[in-house]
């Protein structure tokens, strides 16, 4: 926060930009973006640095925390932290025995992978939405943002690996001929050939739509969802410095709004896995 | 808010993320439930399976009972015909040595009385001659008389 006493617009902006590594478009120079509009102008060639080490720093505190949970894993009774690991992989391992019904080692884990990884991403947004930027402005890093799923390239990079394995599993279960058909030979159908020549374009069209839906609506589902939550509780946060008596309601808002937010927390990461695993599973499946 | 190189990094950490899992996080524990499930299923069918055997067992028990009581019955039953069948037998053994000592002693009484009356007769005949001789002192001889006195002690 450059100003002192920053209005109210410049606040919201200033929470909602992401710390901007990238090529400056003037000299070509790799430099932090100091304005939403230095960022916007780095084009394609700019990394979220605050997206990235968030993100990783929490799929990286899973991994090491489920490690060591399955080094001692065993038949014995568990306790503890491996309690909870453990019930969250039956959890995970129920879902996908309910929906995906087919041999597939990687899709357990993947599915596993997304739902606590979306999980502690979207739980950031849980701590109070100033904390984490004081303390950075603190250390002299002007934009910080801590909830990654807020950020469409975080959800767009996940709705992407999903997309890519859809793709590959559409083809190596029914083969390039096989995913082709799919694409072009239905919803109409038709047993006289040139009739269904004719309905290749139309069947295509809304195939290839239904297809790239699929990774869009996943993605943006999340990111909507999240990046409105934040929204709110910037919105709340700004009652803080309207005076004792909204500082008091912003108070009891911000609890309220933060439990129903575990809601929306937990649910939006239950539904990303959910939605992979049955994406999964059609790409398996033949029609 | 811009679509950038996160974008890549992202995809490239979720990769890595996923195949790190994959690799390391979900095979051990998900083997680790699958043998504990197991363990816990045979602990049950054993538990099962022990019920069972006490069931088998106390069957067994009440059948050895029921014979053992059957045995036993049995056993009181005969004992107690034996019983009844020895005082029988000791009560016919009494009767039969009563009789035969009543038998014994009635003849042994027979005998002591003919005895007595062989001896009477003869003391008799004695006493006979002797008043009939003092009577007929004189007049009868008793080696002339003899005949007359040997009928008359045949006679008594």
């Amino acid at each position: 926060m450059a100003s002192e006493a920053p209005t109210t617009t410049e606040y919201i902006k200033h929470h909602l930009q992401n710390l901007t590594f990238g090529q400056d478009p003037t000299d070509g120079a790799w430099v932090l973006a100091h304005s939403a509009a230095e960022a916007k102008a780095m084009g394609f060639w700019a990394i979220h640095l605050d997206t990235m080490f968030w993100s990783i720093l929490l799929g990286a505190l899973f991994l090491w925390g489920f490690r060591k949970a399955a080094q001692r894993a065993s038949a014995q009774t568990p306790n503890g932290f491996l309690n909870f690991v453990e019930w969250i992989v039956e959890f995970v391992d129920d879902n996908v025995r309910g929906s995906f019904s087919h041999k597939n080692d990687l899709v357990a884990p993947l599915a596993l992978t997304l739902f606590v990884w979306v999980l502690l991403m979207n739980t950031m947004d849980l701590v109070p939405v100033d904390w984490i930027p004081q303390i950075a402005h603190l250390m002299g890093i002007e934009y910080m943002k801590v909830v990654p799923t807020t950020d469409p390239n975080a959800t767009f990079g996940m709705a992407l690996g999903v997309f890519v394995l859809t793709l590959f599993y559409s083809i190596k279960v029914k083969g390039l001929g096989g995913f082709a058909a799919e694409l072009t030979m239905q919803p109409f159908q038709a047993s006289h050939p040139i009739l269904k020549i004719l309905f290749v374009p139309a069947n295509f069209f809304l195939e290839f739509v239904s297809l790239v839906s699929k990774p869009v609506s996943l993605s943006l589902r999340l990111f909507g969802n999240l990046f409105a939550g934040e929204m709110i509780f910037i919105l709340i946060a700004l009652l803080f410095s309207g005076g004792a008596v909204l500082a008091v309601a912003g108070g009891v808002l911000q609890w309220a709004w933060a439990v129903f937010h575990i809601l929306i927390v937990l649910l939006q990461a239950f539904i990303f896995m959910t939605l992979t695993i049955v994406y999964l599973e059609m790409a398996h499946s033949h029609h | 808010m811009n679509i950038n190189l996160t974008l890549i990094g992202q995809s490239i950490a979720f990769v890595i993320f996923v195949w790190f899992c994959m690799k390391f996080v979900w095979p051990p524990i998900i083997s680790a439930l699958n043998e504990r499930k197991t363990k816990i299923a045979d602990g049950l069918a054993a538990a099962e399976e022990g019920q069972r055997e006490k069931a088998r067992a106390q069957e067994h028990v009440a059948q050895v009972t029921t014979e053992a009581k059957e045995q036993a019955q049995e056993i009181i039953r005969r004992a107690e015909r034996r019983e009844v069948e020895m005082i029988e037998e000791a009560k016919g053994n009494a009767r039969a040595e009563g009789e035969r000592i009543l038998v014994a002693a009635r003849s042994e009484i027979e005998k002591e009385a003919n005895l007595a009356r062989e001896s009477l007769r003869g003391q008799l005949a004695t006493l006979a001659v002797a008043g009939a001789s003092r009577i007929l002192a004189r007049e009868v001889d008793s080696s002339a008389h003899a005949q007359m006195l040997d009928d008359l002690t045949a006679e008594l």
